[in-house]
């Protein structure tokens, strides 16, 4: 972009866009300069530079910002994001958008472990693929994927969507509570209590809206759903000699 | 935590360069493990079949004499090299067996490596002051394996700092901790005749590869014995006289990260540690796979 940092430019559309160059602030002035806005800038548009896999970049933002990361983020990148609109262009490193709230963190390359874990509400996009432990104790957020997730995918998951174009790996859904899960691939393998369930017209509407918001192309009507079975719910007094 | 980092450098106009590559990555390692740091060097010399890198923690002690020894009992010239608390012990012929006289003659010093190309130096402190002492930015080689410490297990001593000798040329790093070392290191003090250093969990790990080996498992097949054997977390990656070889444990906890170009192959803990390589913005990045093992190398 050529720009210093500091200086506002002109995009196309009259938005007037910040540069902030991690090459010279450091993360915490970085993330100080999206949180508060108040003391000055009423720029809404940002661009960081130089991420080169540095931690938390972009975590903690609470305003409708929209936010470019040029290059691959390290670790908690948009974290436990509120309003936002984030998108890293590259990859992103372990717990990308953990604990989201609300907003959106866009992915555009791949994402390490635990992308979107214990999110609360918002859109997770990954357009290449998830590691290990994706959307771990998810708590409502919804997580599109375009390409596949690691073992342990949607472990312990309480609510939101999951949505995986491509495979999963071993142990999906683990212990899972009422998070909605779908693949259009293979699962390596269910985890406990996991289970597939019917998908009806009403479940592919549902993956059809989430595939659109996230600007994933793929058929609806090749997802298969999985959910919990709902027998860890509650404790069986047959199980007793297990503890 | 620690933070483990490997370079192999495919394209050998650049083994020149492999001391300054390096330095940055294991020093972007650095809050990965501030405690202790230590770094394998691959690197061939003209006129050295055998080399031992030994320590003792006196910056003054007299290597001289230890050489005249050892060239009186072997009968061979033998050279040394003195680097801060380390000296590079070397001669010409590779049957020259250097590790067994030092460890028959010289119990007051520590042999860090033994082989035809390796050298191991380590110490306590900080990265950048452990790789500065060592002069490592300076060095040329085709390979090197660094690892910043944070002690979790046992105490912060030089002998506790990785790499870990596990054979002629060939060195062990850990990133994670192990929950069954002590079965191990009473089986391998029993069965495999195996004297310990240090209270040190990823010692345990570098004596069962060493064992695997010396039964002749390659190297491949000692990391996948590793999975079998080992419980805990680990990622290991395990430096060979013609390259590396990584492994995750099959819950895959501890991070890891490689990335490879036409001129080199890095693995890192993290991807900052290699995202200020030369030619790392075509380089293709990926996560290694759970309880997979995957090697690089000439061979």
């Amino acid at each position: 972009m050529g720009a210093e940092a500091g200086d506002g430019i002109q995009l196309g559309q009259g938005l007037n866009m910040q540069t902030l160059d991690l090459n010279e602030l450091d993360v915490r002035t970085v993330n100080h300069q999206l949180h508060n806005r108040e003391g000055g800038s009423a720029d809404t548009e940002y661009e960081i530079l130089n991420p080169m896999g540095r931690h938390a970049v972009a975590a903690g933002l609470d305003a409708p910002l929209k936010v470019h990361i040029r290059g691959h983020a390290g670790y908690y990148c948009a974290g436990m994001n509120k309003q936002a609109d984030v998108t890293i262009e590259g990859n992103a490193g372990v717990g990308v958008a953990e604990n989201i709230m609300s907003g959106r963190v866009h992915v555009k390359g791949y994402a390490s472990q635990s992308a979107g874990a214990t999110g609360h509400g918002g859109l997770v996009v990954i357009e290449g693929d998830a590691s290990a432990r994706c959307g771990i104790s998810m708590k409502g957020v919804d997580i599109v994927v375009g390409g596949s997730v690691g073992h342990m995918s949607a472990f312990m998951a309480q609510a939101g969507h999951l949505v995986v174009c491509g495979d999963a790996g071993a142990h999906f859904g683990d212990s899972l509570y009422e998070a909605k899960l779908y693949v259009r691939g293979s699962v390596e393998s269910l985890g406990a209590d996991c289970v597939e369930k019917e998908m009806t017209a009403e479940h592919r509407e549902t993956v059809r809206a989430l595939l659109q918001q996230a600007g994933i192309d793929a058929d609806p009507g090749e997802f298969r759903r999985y959910g919990s079975a709902r027998n860890l719910y509650h404790f069986k007094i047959g199980n007793i000699s297990y503890y | 935590m620690c933070g483990i980092v490997g370079l192999y450098l495919k394209n050998p106009e650049l083994h020149d360069q492999l001391g300054r590559l390096f330095c940055p990555m294991l020093v972007e390692m650095t809050e990965r493990g501030p405690d202790s740091a230590g770094i394998a060097m691959y690197h061939e010399e003209q006129g050295v079949g055998s080399k031992v890198t030994l320590y003792h923690h006196d910056p003054h002690f007299d290597w001289d004499e230890v050489v005249e020894e050892a060239e009186r009992d072997l009968g061979v010239k033998v050279s040394v090299k003195r680097i801060a608390t380390h000296a590079i012990l070397a001669a010409r012929d590779s049957s020259t067996d250097l590790r067994g006289w030092v460890e028959r003659n010289r119990a007051d010093v520590r042999i860090m490596s033994s082989g035809h190309t390796l050298e191991i130096y380590k110490e306590v402190g900080l990265p950048a002051n452990v790789l500065e002492r060592f002069g490592i930015a300076g060095m040329t080689g085709s390979h090197a394996v660094g690892h910043t410490r944070m002690a979790t297990e046992s105490a912060v001593t030089t002998e506790g700092a990785h790499p870990f000798n596990t054979g002629e040329d060939l060195c062990l790093v850990h990133n994670g901790s192990l929950s069954n070392h002590h079965l191990w290191r009473d089986w391998l003090e029993r069965n495999a005749g195996i004297t310990f250093q240090t209270e040190n969990d990823s010692e345990v790990a570098a004596a069962y590869l060493t064992w695997h080996l010396r039964q002749g498992a390659s190297v491949s097949e000692a990391l996948e014995a590793c999975l079998k054997d080992l419980d805990g977390f680990f990622t290991f990656a395990v430096g060979t006289r013609d390259g590396f070889s990584v492994v995750r444990d099959p819950i895959a906890c501890k991070h890891a990260i490689m990335a490879e170009t036409d001129d080199w192959v890095a693995m890192s803990t993290e991807y900052r540690a290699i995202a200020r390589l030369p030619g790392v913005e075509k380089a293709s990045v990926w996560e290694p796979k759970p309880a997979t093992v995957y090697s690089w190398g000439r061979a």
